[in-house]
């Protein structure tokens, strides 16, 4: 790993803005959203003071990995103009306090979680936390273009330790929500990874569209849709969910496969150009949101 | 005449030290909360 180029003031201490923009604030909703989601599709209810706790461990893990990830990768981070603002790159943060911060909230979190719910869904925490940190962050993203592939199973963990924290064990529905995002994962990225090509390029990240070029990538992105929907739909054949799942699903799954097959008809190669790109990429977080919102909307009505 | 950065250092020091101890307080209120809770489960 190389030094980081900006200059650290070390002499000012961290401001509190920095430190908390070293969680990704923005990512961490999805997780708490689908972490969430997780617990509520749970058969069993958990008391509300410790399902609250539950999720603001999961919450602060994702911080922990995240500013962990920062920690790591600032000198990434300096070449992209789209990380380049971040509070160590910008040079408004010092590494050993960012280090200290990640680790520090990483231990709080899964002790937290052990004490308040169990020590099942401690564990899959810190396993989340150290598969993000080590195996995707460490060693996977710099070394080959199938790192979200398999990276993206860190962020596919929290349904599964929001269920594991209301119930104390892990059954086939949680298991399927996290193949869906397994599967969502690499869809979500490779449409990002195509329009903001040229940063990961420039910081020498081994993204497909880099490696492989953008045609490879967008079959990739259609060819990830199938599972994924089938990933999402699965559970109301499988009696594991309701109806209202099972339509809104395969609604959201046929649209989130038409905008895949338009990025795949798209040959553009400069990003002012890759709106079916753009739009996927946008839609894609929104059905996440949808479909875990309609999972637990069918617990509801059940 | 006081130096623009001693007024900066004192101003992020009170805003952490401030936030530590909001975050300090809800977190001996939730500890609170969570021993509740479980009393409540074991009766």
């Amino acid at each position: 790993m190389t030094t980081v180029t900006a200059t650290t003031d070390t002499a000012l201490p961290a401001d509190w803005r920095d430190l908390l923009a070293l969680t990704k604030p923005r990512v961490m909703s999805l997780v708490v959203f689908t972490g969430l989601a997780g617990m509520l599709a749970a058969p069993v209810g958990i008391h509300p003071v410790l399902g609250f706790t539950a999720i603001l461990c999961i919450a602060l893990g994702a911080g922990a990995a995240a500013a962990l990830n920062m920690w790591y990768e600032a000198d990434l981070d300096a070449l992209m103009k789209r990380t380049a603002g971040r509070p160590l790159p910008a040079g408004r943060l010092d590494r050993q306090t960012a280090l200290h911060f990640g680790v520090g909230l990483a231990f709080f979190s899964v002790l937290l979680m052990g004490l308040a719910a169990n020590w099942l869904a401690a564990t899959i925490l810190a396993a989340s936390i150290l598969f993000y940190v080590l195996v995707y962050t460490v060693w996977l993203k710099r070394r080959t273009p199938q790192n979200i592939v398999i990276g993206g199973a860190a962020g596919a963990f929290p349904p599964v330790i929001g269920w594991a924290a209301a119930t104390g064990d892990v059954t086939l529905l949680p298991v399927l929500l996290f193949t869906l995002i397994f599967l969502w994962t690499p869809p979500h990225f490779w449409a990002l990874s195509l329009f903001v090509r040229s940063d990961y390029a420039a910081a020498g990240v081994p993204m497909l569209p880099v490696v492989s070029g953008a045609r490879a990538t967008r079959r990739q992105i259609a060819l990830y849709t199938l599972p994924m929907a089938a990933a999402a739909v699965a559970p109301w054949p499988l009696g594991l969910a309701g109806a209202f799942y099972g339509v809104a699903a395969a609604a959201l799954s046929l649209v989130f496969l038409i905008l895949a097959l338009r990025v795949l008809a798209n040959s553009a190669g400069e990003p002012e150009a890759m709106k079916p790109e753009k739009q996927l990429f946008a839609y894609s977080i929104l059905y996440l949101f949808a479909l875990f919102g309609a999972l637990v909307v069918d617990k509801v009505l059940a | 005449m006081t130096d623009p950065r001693d007024d900066e250092i004192r101003r992020r020091q009170k805003a952490r030290a401030i936030i530590m101890a909001l975050l300090l307080g809800a977190f001996v209120l939730l500890v609170y909360a969570i021993t509740i809770a479980k009393m409540g489960m074991l009766r």
